[in-house]
């Protein structure tokens, strides 16, 4: 045995440091083999599924508050939503904002006079990529894999208002009080209330869908026809023609959730 | 055993003490107390399943239906001797058992379970006449 002190060390220092980092080294090389298929899965994804979207052409809603309102009272209706006239309590599912309130990332520099007037509807806009979801801890809001809506199960909701913060549109309300005695309009016996301490939103009228009717508040418009509503991933649909053929915005683009609502201002 | 006087009678009395239930069950006269349901008004015989089965797993069956209807987007319908229910506490059982004060209620009372289903759903009561009027 003619091993030195010096290569004995040097080869258990080698072998040290090899056996602390194989880990880590693996780990990488999962993560770049794995992340190739990832990102072509998720372009690819599209096809086949439904992804509910909605178009609000507000050339028809300018200088009509009482359709505004009747959309917001059969979406009351629809879900037997309470009302509270303090805005902090207050549960939106469809309400109404001025167009800076609406669209901060666009410009309101010399506005034509009509978008300054008016006010202009606004919903849970069912992202794409949903910051709400991302955040709750229970997966009581979660995106629904068949139609692209990001829907609640109010069973799970524990209450911690993560989504609120999360959601850049104000979209969800919190339960303050028991909602009960704030419903003031007559109860729709199909639908269930909600209870004190759960979040609400706009469920883009998933469980009329499913009976084949129409959003109750594109039903609501329907006089002056304001409301688009079909599937965003098939090019054959009347909302993928109108947007086809028309110039929209969206709230918040900037931000990346790929907003299923659309505005024709 | 020092203190026999004492300690035996006291044994005794301990031990009838901690039996006393057991003893009054046998000999008092009350009858049976257990909870008898409100079947459904409308004479529907049947339901999704043979009664001991619904009474064993009603729960898990809601609870299935919620994960159905909520997440996995299958909100099918149900249908029991020829009749077509929308899955869901509010849009099937109910339409039948109409009382749930006789029905969900006395077994649940019985049984010192609480269920928090009616914090949001509605219960026939409340259907028909509004949630003030019912209340």
């Amino acid at each position: 045995m003619d091993t030195k002190r010096r290569t004995f060390l040097k080869a258990a220092g080698v072998a040290a440091l090899a056996g602390i980092s194989a880990p880590a080294v693996t780990k990488l090389a999962e993560a770049s083999s794995s992340a190739v298929p990832a990102v072509a899965e998720n372009s690819a994804g599209t096809a086949g599924k439904i992804r509910y979207g909605m178009v609000i052409d507000m050339r028809k809603l300018y200088d009509r508050p009482d359709i505004q309102e009747k959309m917001a009272a059969a979406c009351r209706y629809a879900h037997n939503i309470p009302t509270f006239d303090d805005p902090k309590s207050e549960i939106k599912w469809i309400w109404s904002a001025s167009y800076e309130e609406a669209f901060p990332e666009h410009s309101s520099a010399h506005n034509a006079e009509i978008i300054e007037e008016s006010e202009f509807l606004m919903l849970c806009n069912h992202c794409d990529n949903p910051p709400c979801v991302r955040v709750c801890p229970t997966k009581a809001t979660f995106k629904m894999e068949h139609n692209g809506i990001v829907a609640m199960d109010y069973h799970r909701c524990i209450g911690c208002r993560f989504c609120m913060m999360a959601c850049p549109y104000g979209a969800r309300s919190f339960n303050w009080f028991e909602p009960r005695p704030h419903i003031t309009q007559e109860i729709n016996p199909e639908f269930p209330t909600r209870m004190r301490g759960v979040v609400e939103k706009c469920n883009f009228c998933a469980e009329r869908l499913a009976r084949g009717e129409k959003p109750a508040c594109q039903e609501a418009a329907a006089e002056v026809g304001a409301i688009y509503f079909g599937d965003l991933n098939d090019p054959e649909s009347e909302v993928r023609k109108v947007l086809a053929e028309n110039p929209t915005i969206q709230r918040k683009p900037g931000l990346g959730t790929k907003p299923s609502v659309f505005y024709i201002v | 055993m020092y203190n026999k006087g004492l300690i035996v009678p006291g044994l005794i009395i301990t031990v009838l003490l901690v039996t006393f239930p057991f003893w009054f069950d046998v000999f008092s006269s009350a009858e049976s107390t257990d909870p008898t349901v409100e079947l459904p008004p409308g004479g529907e015989q049947n339901c999704i399943y043979p009664a001991d089965e619904m009474r064993a797993e009603h729960m898990v069956i809601l609870n299935e239906w919620r994960d159905d209807v909520l997440r996995n987007g299958n909100r099918g319908t149900v249908t029991v001797d020829g009749k077509v229910y929308g899955k869901g506490l509010q849009l099937a059982c109910m339409k039948c058992h109409t009382n749930k004060e006789e029905f969900c209620d006395r077994c649940h009372t019985y049984a010192s379970v609480v269920p928090y289903c009616w914090d949001c759903h509605l219960t026939p009561t409340q259907q028909k006449a509004g949630l003030k009027e019912a209340n």
